[in-house]
């Protein structure tokens, strides 16, 4: 979890933290360049309709406003991939620009997992991951429970460490 | 909110017509509420993007919380159109419209 320290936001990864961080932002940048379909509901949730009853409006927004909007999340995301050793644990710091770019790509990447668990707004993430853990606890919603909900808690590190 | 039927009182010089011109009406931009979002990461945007202060901004995200939407600015389209895509870059769930 992040903390300040001086102008910074640190913070101490171990090796498994680190496989999963790449893994997720990974995800979004390939999302968003080779795999980018505006059906998938992950990306219609990145860039929503500006004008949700008017199509053609939306449209034409798109073709000026969503080429700037892609690349900037990938660039976001990108920031994490850059912060992170292949593997094994590390040390980040992050200066307040690096701070705002991963707390936009974390997220984006809690937006992207979200929707893939149907995450709701009356849902206990516990009651749910205890849930999952009786029904089997060896399939994968269990293991993703568990990263959404530390994702959260680390954007939350994040923010209370920037703002603090 | 209450609703008072109170009596109207008109200005004497009141024009006739109050219809403002379509072209003249502001637009707005509306954020919806959305599962995910943490709620203090909403409030840090809308301090952020907008320069409000943070008494304003939880308001606005309290809005959004617990009345599904809130309009966080208001002005010419075009402005509009941008605040939805700034918000949109922070993950939040954006909309433009002229009410």
């Amino acid at each position: 979890m992040f903390r300040r320290k001086g102008s910074r936001c640190v913070a101490r990864f171990e090796a498994y933290e680190v496989r999963a961080l790449r893994q997720v932002a990974a995800e979004v940048v390939a999302l968003l360049t080779d795999g980018f379909d505006q059906a998938d509901p992950v990306v219609e949730r990145l860039f929503p309709a500006v004008y949700p009853d008017d199509p053609a409006s939306t449209a034409d927004l798109r073709q000026y406003m969503d080429g700037e909007l892609k690349t900037a999340k990938i660039d976001q995301a990108g920031a994490i991939l850059a912060a992170l050793p292949n593997d094994g644990g590390t040390e980040v710091s992050l200066d307040e620009e690096a701070a705002d770019d991963w707390l936009r790509a974390l997220n984006d990447v809690r937006l992207a997992l979200g929707i893939r668990l149907d995450v709701r707004d009356d849902m206990d993430l516990e009651e749910e991951l205890d849930d999952a853990v009786l029904r089997d606890p060896t399939s994968p919603r269990v293991g993703q429970l568990e990263l959404y909900g530390y994702l959260g808690l680390l954007q939350q590190s994040l923010l209370e460490a920037l703002t603090a | 909110m209450e609703d008072m039927a109170a009596p109207q009182v008109i200005p004497a010089d009141a024009p006739e017509i109050e219809e403002v011109p379509e072209h003249d009406r502001p637009w707005v931009t509306i954020v919806w509420n959305d599962p995910v979002n943490l709620m203090s990461y909403v409030t840090w945007v809308f301090q952020k993007l907008f320069g409000y202060n943070r008494e304003k901004a939880e308001k606005l995200m309290l809005d959004v919380h617990h009345k599904g939407k809130a309009t966080v600015s208001s002005g010419a389209r075009e402005r509009m159109e941008h605040d939805a895509s700034r918000l949109h870059a922070y993950g939040l769930w954006a909309t433009v419209d002229q009410p």
